[in-house]
Order: structure tokens, then C-alpha cells, then sequence
């Protein structure tokens, strides 16, 4: 067993990540006889989907999956903030205040998906949360109860945050999907082959049926009034403004990658590269769930089992099973993706003032086309501030092409203290420089 | 149903459940704003996760954390800048 006490831990297998992912890969790895480490930012190990307050109000099949995660043998250790990592399988963290670090003979990246979050004319409101973010809040305890609440977003996840702030008492005014109602339409019908899911959004949408659902459209903009949200919507054709308390609003997911750029696997269109064993293109180093581009909670759990099998070097038996599976869910997650392609005119609604870096609040006037995030870094700060261009860097990418700059240490804001303890650890590894 | 815990915010004693983030006790609370942009902008938590940045308070001391990542707990001094 690791020893959970000290700041330098050792294990076979350190997995980033304690979402279906993670949690899937920490099962299979120690099932397979190896230590296991797990990393998690957040309070409790579930990810984004069973993000929870208490066990018991989660699903079964959640329940299930955290229990076999108790029973694993795996250390699991929550609140650990990963920011930085090294070659040969190296890991820093802050947790509980001082610096942790793991080495491995593996690492597993499972760090799940963020919102992308696109700059529009009052973007940056209080009250103005993302649609997942949302989620996230009201499963952390946020009381929305009474208040008049808008969703306005994209793809599969619009429909169980809807239901669920319904659930949770919002007073829910719209519920938009940015899509075409064709594209909408055509990926419904092509639910027929994953009944389960079909039904499963028939459910959602039941639980607010009295709320108007409208597809093809989108906010345009949305300023405070009166201690009031005023969201202009529109759909191209015909716009008009309504109040509420609350507005949630992104343009889908995209794949958490830093860590493992930091790392230097190959990250291509977005999404990290792995072959058939989930390997990534740097050695000992695996990626299962969101950071491939597949997403969804089961194809999260099938890409994690086969991660862990792999790195525990027991591949060969029942990942080969589990390939066909992760290969379905692969095509259910292109056809979401071609259907949920994000309309040109969400570009368009960034205003030469509209701030696009939120920490260093700078305008999108002051971003010329054809800079690199590194030359966007060095002119206006855009990307320097606290959350290191996480949110303008993917929304640059998405507003005017700009390749994103590569990823500096560490990853998210901890003390000289806890820094100069892992350089040292990291620096080990790779050599003076 | 899970007890409650004390947190100062701003240096008033505030009660809010003892199995909640400090963002969302602190939303419940009332703010909206927890910061103030370098601008001077009002900020509040938008992702929910730690990603965004835009829920920075400073706990006991520390500056910058994230509320959204921060379980409540008994006692826990926070200053909003906004
Ligand atoms: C905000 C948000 C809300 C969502 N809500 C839902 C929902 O309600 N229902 C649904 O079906 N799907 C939801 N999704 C989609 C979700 O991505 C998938 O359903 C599923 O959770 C993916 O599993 P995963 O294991 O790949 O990643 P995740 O579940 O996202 O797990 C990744 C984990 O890695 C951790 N992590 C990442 N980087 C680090 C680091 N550097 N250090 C330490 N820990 C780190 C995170 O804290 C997180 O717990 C949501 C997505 C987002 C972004
Ligand atoms: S709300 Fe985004 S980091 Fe906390």
C-alpha cells in the first residue's frame, strides 16, 4: 500500500481524475493486483455526472461504481489538485495545503471535460453561470428555488441540467437549443439505435414539459437591469428580451486537456491522441474518458476499464470485449457531434468591447487575427491570468483560430512553498534545466 | 438532513449546511459578486468546477481560492472582494 501520510507517495498506477473514468480505471488496475493512486480536485470522487452531497440520493449505478471504488484498495485522495507532472510517470499535487508528490510507473489521465465558454455581450454578469456549471453548483448545494431561471446551450447535456434545475424548484422561463431543428430532429431519429438514450431524454424533457423548449435559438446578449438579467434571445430572424435571475449558458464541452499537453502528448483537433490501448503518444502515459473527444459516463467507464487493464499489462483478455463497446460509443459520440456543430452566428455576437479573457479583462478589440496564444500572452496578457487561459484559450480557438500556448506549471495557483517543493521533485527526473 | 456549520463572511457569522461548497452557501447567501475584476468588474462562479477562475475568495488568510472546490467548514473566515 502507498503510505497515505507522507508527501512523497509511491504506487504502481496514479490516475488523475476520479470521475467514470478514473473511477473505472482505479477499479481495473487494482483488480488487476496493482497500487493505485487517485487524484481529485473536487470533494468526493464522482466527476462532473455523479458529482454529489450524499451517496444515497445518487443513482444505482453510480452507487455501484463508488462502492467498488471503496473496495478496490486504492488510495483515493480528494482535494488533490494536480499541477504539474514530469516524464517517467512523476506527479505533483497540492493537497491539504502542502506538496504532494507520486511517483508511478503509469499515470492515467482522466480529467474529464469544461464547458466551452463563449464571449457574448454581457458574458461576464453575475448570475450568468455555464450550463454544466449550473449542474455543478445546484449538485453542490445552490438554491434555485423560485428563481426564474434560462438555459441556453447545446447537445445531449441541456436536457438533464433543465430537468434537474426543474427538479430542484427553478421557476425554469426557456430551455434553448442553439442547433437547427433539422440537425435536432435527425439525431433524435437516430436515437433508435441506443433506445435507452432515446427514452432517457423523453424523461428528461417530461420533467418540464409546461417550459418552452425552442431549437435553432441562442442568446445574443444579456445585460443587468434592476437587479435583473435581461437575455436577449434570438433565432436569426427574430430576436426579443426577457428577464430572469439566472441564465445558464455555454456551447457544449470540450476536452480537459493541460495536463496532458503539459506532458506532451499529442493533442489533435482538441482531443488527446491515444491508440487502441488508450496509450497515449508519451510513454506510460494513458488518457480514458472526455480528453478523447468520447463522451458520456459510458463510454467514460469502457475507455477507464481498458485503461486500467492496459497499464496494469493485463490488456490482452478482457479489453478486447470492452473495444467493441468503446467502439459504439465512439460513433453515438460523432453523430452527437455532427448534429450539435456550433452555428457560425455564436461568433459573431462578440462585440469589439466584449471582454474574451475574463481574468485580465481584456476586450477582443485589443486581439488581432493571426496571433498565437503566445503573442495574444505577450501584447495584452490575455491567457496570463489565474485560470492560465483555460476559458479564452479554448474560446480563441474556437472565435478566431489561435493555436493555444503551450502549457506552463502550475497548472492552477498554489503557494511558493508547495512550487518549490515539487520542482525539486519534478526537476529529478528531467534532468538540470 | 446534515447539520449546519458557522462560516464568517466579510466578518458576519453566517449558519449554512454542513455538506455544501462555499460557492453555493455563499450564492444562498445572497452574493452574487465575489470579487472584483482587475477592471473592478463584479465576478461570481460560472463553471462550478475550478476551471473559470471567477470564484476566487480568499479563506483564512489565503488568497485566491476556489470557492467552488472549498467544502464549508466550521469556522472558515472568508473575504469577499467585491
Ligand atoms: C460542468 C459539467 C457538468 C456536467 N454534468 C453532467 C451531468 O449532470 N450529467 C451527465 O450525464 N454528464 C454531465 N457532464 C458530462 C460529463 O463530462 C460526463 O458525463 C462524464 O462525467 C465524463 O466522465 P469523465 O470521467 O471522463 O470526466 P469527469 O467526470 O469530468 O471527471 C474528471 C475529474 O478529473 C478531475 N480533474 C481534472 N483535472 C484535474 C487536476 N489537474 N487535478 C485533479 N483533479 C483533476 C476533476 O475534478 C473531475 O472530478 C458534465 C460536464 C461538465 C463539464
Ligand atoms: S466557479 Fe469556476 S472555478 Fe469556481
Amino acid at each position: 500500500m502507498p503510505d497515505a501520510g507522507a508527501s512523497t507517495m509511491r504506487a504502481d498506477i496514479v490516475v488523475v481524475g476520479a470521475g467514470p473514468a478514473g473511477i473505472a480505471a482505479a477499479v481495473a488496475a487494482s483488480g488487476a493486483g496493482r497500487t493505485v493512486v487517485v487524484l481529485d480536485a473536487s470533494p468526493r470522487p464522482g466527476g462532473q455526472v455523479w458529482r454529489h452531497r450524499d451517496r444515497a440520493s445518487l443513482p444505482s449505478v453510480a452507487r455501484m461504481w463508488l462502492d467498488r471504488l471503496d473496495r478496490s484498495g486504492a488510495t483515493v485522495l480528494c482535494g488533490a489538485q494536480v499541477v504539474d507532472a514530469g516524464p517517467g510517470a512523476r506527479i505533483g499535487a497540492e493537497y491539504q495545503g502542502r506538496a504532494l508528490k507520486v511517483e508511478a510507473q503509469a499515470v492515467i489521465l482522466a480529467t474529464g471535460a469544461q464547458e466551452l465558454l463563449l464571449p457574448f455581450p454581457g458574458w461576464t454578469l453575475p448570475g450568468v453561470l455555464g450550463v454544466g456549471g449550473a449542474q455543478a453548483l445546484l449538485k453542490a448545494g445552490m438554491d434555485v428555488r423560485g428563481k426564474r431561471v434560462a438555459v441556453a446551450g447545446t447537445g445531449p447535456l441541456l436536457l438533464p441540467v433543465a430537468a434537474a434545475l426543474a427538479k430542484a424548484g427553478a421557476d425554469l422561463r426557456m430551455v434553448a437549443e442553439q442547433a437547427p431543428p433539422e440537425d435536432v430532429r435527425r439525431f433524435a431519429v437516430s436515437l433508435w439505435r441506443t433506445p435507452r438514450r432515446l427514452l432517457q431524454g423523453v424523461a428528461y424533457r417530461a420533467s418540464f414539459l409546461s417550459v418552452r423548449y425552442r431549437w435553432g435559438t441562442w442568446v445574443r446578449r444579456v445585460a443587468e437591469m434592476g437587479g435583473e438579467l435581461i437575455v436577449t434571445y434570438t433565432t436569426g430572424r427574430s430576436s426579443w428580451a426577457e428577464p430572469v435571475d439566472l441564465l445558464c449558458t455555454a456551447a457544449g464541452l470540450v476536452p480537459s486537456t493541460e495536463l496532458a499537453r503539459l506532458v506532451g502528448c499529442e493533442v489533435r483537433e482538441g482531443q488527446v491522441v491515444v491508440d487502441g490501448r488508450q496509450q497515449t503518444t508519451v510513454p506510460s502515459y494513458y488518457a480514458a474518458g472526455e480528453p478523447t473527444g468520447d463522451t458520456g459516463m459510458e463510454a467514460a467507464l469502457v475507455e477507464g476499464t481498458i485503461a486500467g487493464l492496459e497499464a496494469a499489462g493485463r490488456g490482452s483478455g478482457e479489453a478486447g470485449k470492452l473495444k467493441a463497446e468503446r467502439a459504439a460509443h465512439r460513433r453515438f459520440a460523432a453523430r452527437a457531434a455532427a448534429a450539435f456543430r456550433l452555428r457560425p452566428e455564436l461568433r459573431e455576437r462578440v462585440e469589439p468591447d466584449t471582454i474574451v479573457c475574463r481574468c485580465e479583462d481584456v476586450p477582443m478589440s485589443a486581439i488581432r487575427h493571426g496571433w498565437s496564444g503566445r503573442q495574444a500572452k505577450l501584447a495584452t496578457r490575455a491567457g496570463m491570468g489565474s485560470c492560465q487561459g483555460r476559458t479564452c484559450g479554448a474560446a480563441l480557438e474556437y472565435l478566431v483560430g489561435m493555436a493555444r500556448d503551450t502549457v506552463r506549471t502550475p497548472l492552477a495557483p498554489t503557494s511558493i512553498g508547495v512550487l518549490a517543493d515539487l520542482a525539486s521533485h519534478l526537476d529529478e527526473s528531467q534532468g538540470a534545466s | 438532513m446534515p447539520g449546519t456549520v458557522r462560516i464568517l463572511v466579510n466578518g458576519r457569522s453566517c449558519d449554512v449546511p454542513a455538506d455544501v461548497s462555499l460557492a453555493a452557501a455563499l450564492l444562498n447567501a445572497g452574493h452574487a459578486a465575489f470579487r472584483r475584476s482587475v477592471a473592478g468588474e463584479p465576478r461570481g462562479p460560472v463553471c462550478g468546477m475550478g476551471t473559470c477562475h471567477e470564484c476566487r475568495v480568499t479563506i483564512d488568510g489565503v488568497m485566491g481560492r476556489r470557492a467552488c472546490l472549498e467544502p464549508v467548514r466550521e469556522g472558515m473566515q472568508v473575504v469577499l472582494d467585491a
